[in-house]
């Protein structure tokens, strides 16, 4: 059962990777759209795609909390100890995130929109940073349960490396949902601007692959050997396919499946490093069968996922369905009967 | 064990306190926003219903302006919800790590309760536009349910450390045998959830109904208004005498469950009957109570409807064991504003059905609707007391009678975490100023465009764009011209619709 439980917690991890990465990617275009004339209508495309569902997205990391904290609540003490700072500067980046992306919706002056748009592409950034070397301080082996919060666990190489692919992938997935959703909002000039951007953020997860290839070896080397053999492989082979085969369609301009082939890449790429990790929950200190919690609670943490599968599952297609179709939409001044003040100017 | 206890006990770490201070800090920020988080879709769907049903554009237009505000409170809900959750770990590893996987289940409901009500509640505020208005009725209905469900989690697991159970404990101390029904279905979690629950629900009442309350007395005497008072004060107005009930039997499952916080609450020095009441009042550490208006026999009274009910006091268990004098004046101080305003609430109450069954109409008695302007903000601190009592009550234990506070606290120095307490509260300060601001910018915009239509009346009627029904299309160019394309919205009243290119 805790096999079990540890593989959700992957595919979960995975699925935030991929929600909530597209909205972080989202967010670093915004912060590098340029200028309030020049980055209007990228900003606009940005805060129209993301408004329904980044809520949502963001529920997947309560879930992965939540799993930890119940599965294996010895691992969870341990990151959260060893990883203390880090962890503390994505808590305050997601609150920055969320509450700049909210609150510049319904503002109506230009130097307030700036003001929660910086903040809100800023913290775009530092967020999946931070997460990613959490990551990549995990899978070096640096945590150990009992491991006290310095900096070597979440600044060295590996960390690093990871925190700096983690902006990249997600910047790659925030650019091929643009790309899609330009497509959605007719707004073809933009389908040429993100294209070459998701274009540029796949080199650069590669770019970063290729030194981390070389460097982990012997920063993170369980992990490292875990992903050069085996199952491990294969899904690192699997998602360079797809990451491959999402520049091809790029390239060609079949955008209908790029989206698809971009989710594939980054979450094979997790799963690989689910598959590299095992046994160990903490490589190469805790298996997950010694962190894992109480046999009963497992069980029924296995229970409380399949209603979830079954309960949020419809619902989380139906709300990703509405909102590619483009049924979702903002509630607009008009609708609420809202009228303009002096001194709005935008 | 019991060495390393009384160790810890006498030698508090130097980061329990800023730790303290940042959680008390989140949480009440949070908690703040939980009222509309629970009870405001509810509250507009009922409004919302009732535009449906009567046809009523005034209450379709009172919902459609509360699911704007509620797309902007949710959000500043989920972010600080989410610190919560990281705070678990960055403050309180030591609680998480050992009974992590004996109480952490209900956060699993939780959970899946919130991913629910986060779907519903995106498809809610963005379906107003495109879906046929019965099925985005209908698609929300379970969103009230979905958020109860999300509170019985969150309140499972509160109601789990006050009153722990469902394992056992091996030679080390640690949890064995876990029985997760047992430590979900905790002795005090009826009472708690339901005063929760319905707490949340007459909060939101109060304060939505407030904010139209000062309309009217400010003269804006519509029937904008009067909906916008009526239905939700109705709401909160039902619930209050039940939340009377409710409240009391939660203060007495207190008194069978947890004597000691019950001693607390009433500042209770030794066991005793007789107790007598005392309304505020300061507990000193030697026992004496100075201040306060004292009641003889009431809490015996109250705690078990005889004067011969024999109340445990705080000396009943060693000092180290219990609230400190001041923490328990703090949780005393705190009940006795609950319950005061809980009781004023419901004269209000019962004031609102008399003048509805003389007047059978919107009251216009000045004097009730000053005082209904203000019960939503009593409510809110009403909420914030409720907390704080339950809380600092059951100090210096983090489980009740299993951990204290100091031995779940993190090992993280105290610098640090006074530094993030300081990064947090700028932070807030400016999230929740802002909020505010937006808000009050809402208000600004729809009471000019409300002027603006009352002054034109039925003169020029720039709506003719109907809620639902087909997304104007316009010409071929401008509907490939799509969202973004626009330059920009302007300042009109249309600003901003997708597919308007202005």
């Amino acid at each position: 059962m805790a096999d079990v439980m540890a593989w959700v917690l992957v595919v979960v991890i995975a699925a935030y990777a991929c929600g909530g990465g597209t909205d972080y990617g989202a967010g670093f275009w915004d912060l590098l759209a340029g200028g309030a004339d020049r980055g209007k209508r990228v900003r606009r495309l940005i805060d129209h795609a993301m408004a329904p569902v980044w809520e949502v997205n963001n529920v997947w990391l309560i879930f992965v909390l939540v799993l930890m904290w119940t599965g294996f609540p010895t691992t969870f003490q341990a990151v959260f100890t060893a990883l203390w700072l880090p962890l503390v500067l994505a808590a305050v980046g997601m609150v920055l995130r969320g509450a700049g992306f909210a609150l510049r919706k319904p503002s109506r002056r230009l130097a307030r929109r700036r003001v929660y748009g910086a903040v809100f592409a800023v913290a775009s950034l530092i967020t999946p940073y931070f997460l990613g070397s959490v990551l990549g301080g995990i899978a070096s082996g640096r945590v150990a349960v009992g491991t006290p919060a310095t900096a070597h666990v979440w600044a060295n190489p590996t960390s690093i490396l990871a925190g700096l692919l983690a902006i990249a992938a997600t910047a790659f997935l925030g650019a091929v949902f643009l790309v899609a959703d330009a497509r959605r909002f007719g707004a073809d000039d933009l389908v040429d601007h993100f294209r070459l951007r998701a274009l540029i953020a796949f080199g650069a997860v590669v770019v970063l692959a290729a030194i981390a290839l070389p460097v982990t070896h012997d920063d993170a080397p369980y992990v490292w050997h875990g992903m050069t053999r085996g199952l491990g492989l294969l899904m690192v082979i699997l998602a360079a396919c797809f990451g491959v085969l999402t520049v091809v369609l790029l390239l060609i301009r079949a955008h209908r499946w790029s989206r698809h082939t971009a989710v594939a890449t980054v979450a094979l790429a997790i799963v690989a490093w689910g598959f590299a990790q095992r046994p160990y929950l903490l490589p190469t200190t805790l298996t997950v069968a010694e962190g894992a919690g109480a046999a009963h609670t497992l069980r029924w943490l296995g229970i409380v996922t399949i209603v979830a599968v079954v309960l949020v599952g419809p619902a989380l297609v139906l709300v990703y369905r509405l909102d590619t179709q483009g049924e979702l939409e903002p509630l607009t001044d008009s609708e609420t009967r809202a009228a303009g003040l002096p001194g709005d100017n935008v | 064990m019991l060495s390393t206890a009384v160790h810890l006990a006498t030698d508090t770490p130097a980061q329990l306190l800023p730790s303290r201070q940042l959680m008390a800090f989140t949480l009440a920020s949070h908690i703040l926003l939980v009222p509309f988080g629970v009870a405001l879709p509810f509250i507009t769907l009922v409004m919302h219903y009732r535009g449906l049903r009567r046809d009523d554009p005034v209450a379709m237009k009172l919902a459609r302006r509360w699911s704007a505000v509620m797309a902007v409170q949710f959000a500043i809900g989920v972010v600080t919800g989410t610190v919560l959750s990281f705070e678990f770990g960055l403050l309180w590893p030591g609680m998480m790590g050992r009974w992590g996987d004996v109480f952490g289940l209900g956060f699993g409901v939780e959970a899946w309760a919130f991913f629910l009500e986060a779907v519903m509640i995106a498809i809610y505020l963005y379906g107003w536009r495109r879906l046929k208005p019965w099925t985005h009725f209908w698609l929300a209905v379970p969103l009230p349910l979905a958020a109860m469900m999300g509170s019985f989690g969150i309140i499972a697991a509160n109601s789990w450390m006050n009153t722990p159970q469902g394992f056992s404990l091996d030679a080390q101390g640690n949890p064995t045998d876990v029985d997760v029904r047992r430590a979900v279905f905790t002795p005090i979690l009826g009472t708690e959830y339901w005063h929760f629950v319905v707490a949340m629900f007459l909060t939101a009442g109060y304060v939505v109904a407030g904010v139209y309350a000062v309309g009217w007395l400010r003269g804006r005497r519509d029937r904008y208004h009067k909906l916008g008072f009526t239905v939700p004060f109705t709401v909160a107005a039902i619930l209050t005498p039940i939340q009377g009930f409710l409240g009391d039997s939660a203060a007495r499952s207190v008194f069978q469950k947890q004597p000691v916080k019950f001693a607390a609450m009433e500042i209770v020095w030794k066991t005793d009957t007789h107790v007598p009441e005392y309304v505020f009042g300061r507990l000193h550490s030697d026992g004496s109570v100075s201040g306060g208006i004292r009641i003889p026999q009431l809490d015996s009274i109250l705690a078990g409807f005889s004067p011969d009910t024999k109340v445990t006091g705080l000396t009943s268990v060693p000092a180290e064991n219990r609230p400190t004098a001041a923490e328990a004046t703090l949780v005393h101080f705190c009940f006795d504003v609950m319950a005061m305003i809980g009781s004023v609430l419901i004269l209000l109450a019962l004031w609102y059905a008399w003048l509805w069954w003389r007047h059978r109409d919107m009251p216009d008695n000045r004097w009730f609707l000053r005082c209904a302007s203000f019960a939503g903000v009593a409510c809110l601190v009403t909420v914030e007391c409720g907390w704080i009592a339950t809380e600092v009550g059951r100090q210096p234990w983090i489980v009740y009678h299993h951990m204290r506070v100091s031995e779940a606290v993190t090992q993280t120095r105290a610098g640090g975490i006074w530094t993030m307490l300081g990064v947090v509260v700028v932070v807030y300060v400016a999230v929740f100023g802002s909020f505010l601001a937006v808000l009050l910018k809402m208000r600004t915009r729809w009471r000019v465009a409300d002027e603006a239509a009352a002054g034109a009346a039925a003169a020029l009627d720039p709506e003719t764009d109907t809620p639902y029904g087909p997304r104007p299309r316009p010409g071929a160019g401008a509907a490939t011209a799509g969202v973004p394309s626009g330059s920009g919205p302007g300042t009109g009243p249309s600003e901003g619709r997708p597919g308007d290119d202005h």
